[in-house]
């Protein structure tokens, strides 16, 4: 019997990759949303909770059509820096960032939405700029908000399967991540396999979850 | 602006002069919070003209909008805005700007009473704590006007005659031109030099305390201020209960007297007619 645990290890980074990235994207854009008086904002705000309606392989399917060399981006991408989307890590990075975007950006534009005004003009009265206020006042009082979306998106990168199938195309050690690796096995009639990775991915997302719940639930809890 | 009967507009036109300690007294909605936050830069007039000490601040012919950081005013708001994360200590160092000395948070925690709180964070503070830190905040960079927003309304009479004198004597040892938003009759009467009354965002009166509030047609010998909180009727006359301080006081009232007037509304209780007794009093309360 043959346990390799390396899909284990491909998931996790990739969950991992993927929450830092949405957390640096994630803030400005749930920012820009809330705060903004532009009417740009009444077609970003649901394009960006678009990814939850879309089947994840349709979404998987325009992101190889998106990046595919025979077009602009992907053929700029393959000859300035000689990366490929389709069939690589790369891609299921840019899959899982657009896949789980509503998950990070929606709890925090909820969380900036209900955020006291009166605590922001505060501190513009104080003579702050709106970066010192975002960064010294508000994020402090939302971390809750910043955990939950940060759990949301990791769990929900570590369960993904259908943009990884279509993006990744089930390389071993480059996109054969553990959902991958399940199906993988079960269909080859591996069941004890199957179960192994199943049993292994369980139990190593509830030990992650309860970890950060337990760290959201220290956390100052505002409103 | 906003008010309670919908949409309505504000138009005011005023002189004030620098050190003066001033209020704006009026209804829920008639526009006195609305002209405070105009003032400060938290909201724009969609026409207007604001000039300080020379500077101008807002013209809306010439597009100047000065942001409200640079304007350099202190500003307490009538509900609690403590940076909930921060301690009271951090608070304060937060308003400082980048060159001040740190000493001014300590001297300001001395100066309001505050020493022994400033590691603790609002949630733990009393609303009284709360607003003296907030008015510490607003003076730690020392700015050229103090607003304020009806900064005691929440508070109970007892903490609020303290905190009306402290902020009194604040006016007192750093004469900074004072702006104070209330609608209690007697915080304005005790505290500022020159009140602008404002109605339906207008300005209806203006001049000292006694020109504006006292009825020239009473010469009464007492006169208190308070609300009315019961009305009984009794045959002819009616039976009115004021509350006055912390005190409650039953006048007997005819039906004329008491015309328009109903539970909540703010009265003058007067004497007249007869010389008051004076009494020795032990137990008697200061308010």
């Amino acid at each position: 019997m043959h346990y390799d645990l390396q899909p284990l290890l491909l998931s996790l980074k990739l969950a991992l990759v993927t929450s830092l990235i949405l957390l640096v994207i994630g803030i400005p854009l749930a920012y820009w949303i809330a705060f903004s008086k532009s009417r740009l904002r009444y077609v970003v705000e649901p394009l960006v909770s678009l990814p939850l309606v879309l089947p994840p392989t349709v979404l998987g399917f325009y992101i190889l059509l998106v990046f595919s060399p025979k077009y602009f981006l992907g053929h700029f991408l393959e000859s300035a820096f000689g990366m490929r989307v389709a069939f690589s890590f790369l891609g299921l990075i840019i899959g899982s960032v657009f896949f789980s975007l509503p998950f990070m950006v929606n709890p925090i534009k909820a969380a900036l939405e209900n955020f006291p005004v009166s605590l922001i003009e505060a501190s513009y009265v104080l003579g702050k700029s709106r970066r010192e206020t975002l960064i010294k006042i508000i994020l402090p009082n939302i971390k809750s908000a910043l955990w939950v979306g940060l759990i949301m998106t990791f769990a929900h990168t570590l369960g993904e399967f259908g943009v990884v199938l279509m993006v990744g195309g089930n390389i071993p050690g480059e996109t054969r991540t553990a959902s991958i690796a399940i199906f993988n096995e079960v269909e080859g009639l591996n069941y004890d396999t199957a179960i192994f990775y199943s049993l292994v991915l369980m139990m190593v997302s509830f030990c992650i979850l309860t970890v950060f719940y337990s760290l959201n639930r220290k956390q100052f809890k505002i409103f | 602006m906003n008010t309670p009967q919908g949409l309505g507009e504000l138009n005011v036109d005023l002189n004030i002069d620098n050190g003066d300690f001033i209020t704006f007294y009026g209804d829920s909605g008639a526009g006195k919070t609305t002209l405070l936050r105009i003032l400060a830069g938290l909201t724009n007039p969609e026409q207007g003209y604001i000039e300080f000490d020379g500077q101008v601040w807002f013209d809306s012919q010439k597009n100047v909008n000065l942001p409200t950081g640079q304007r350099k005013v202190g500003f307490v708001f009538q509900d609690c805005t403590l940076f909930p994360h921060m301690t009271v200590r951090e608070n304060l160092r937060f308003a400082l700007t980048p060159k001040a000395s740190v000493d001014i948070v300590d001297k300001w925690l001395d100066v309001m009473d505050l020493k022994g709180f400033e590691n603790q964070r609002s949630v733990n503070l009393s609303g009284g704590q709360k607003q003296r830190v907030a008015l510490a905040r607003a003076l730690v960079n020392e700015p050229k006007m103090l607003l304020l927003d009806e900064p005691l309304s929440a508070l109970d009479i007892d903490l609020r005659l303290k905190l009306q004198d402290e902020i009194v004597s604040i006016y007192q040892k750093t004469k900074i031109m004072t702006i104070l938003v209330s609608h209690d009759i007697s915080e304005v009467f005790k505290l500022s030099g020159k009140i602008f009354i404002i109605e339906k965002g207008k300005i209806v009166k203006s001049g000292s305390p006694q020109e504006v509030f006292v009825n020239n047609n009473l010469s009464g010998k007492f006169k208190f201020t308070g609300e009315i909180i019961e009305i009984i009727k009794e045959g002819v006359v009616n039976i009115v209960s004021v509350r006055i301080g912390n005190n409650i006081t039953r006048v007997v009232a005819t039906d004329e007297e008491i015309a328009g007037l109903g539970i909540a509304s703010k009265v003058m209780v007067a004497t007249k007619a007869f010389n008051p007794i004076i009494l020795r009093c032990e137990k008697c309360d200061s308010s």
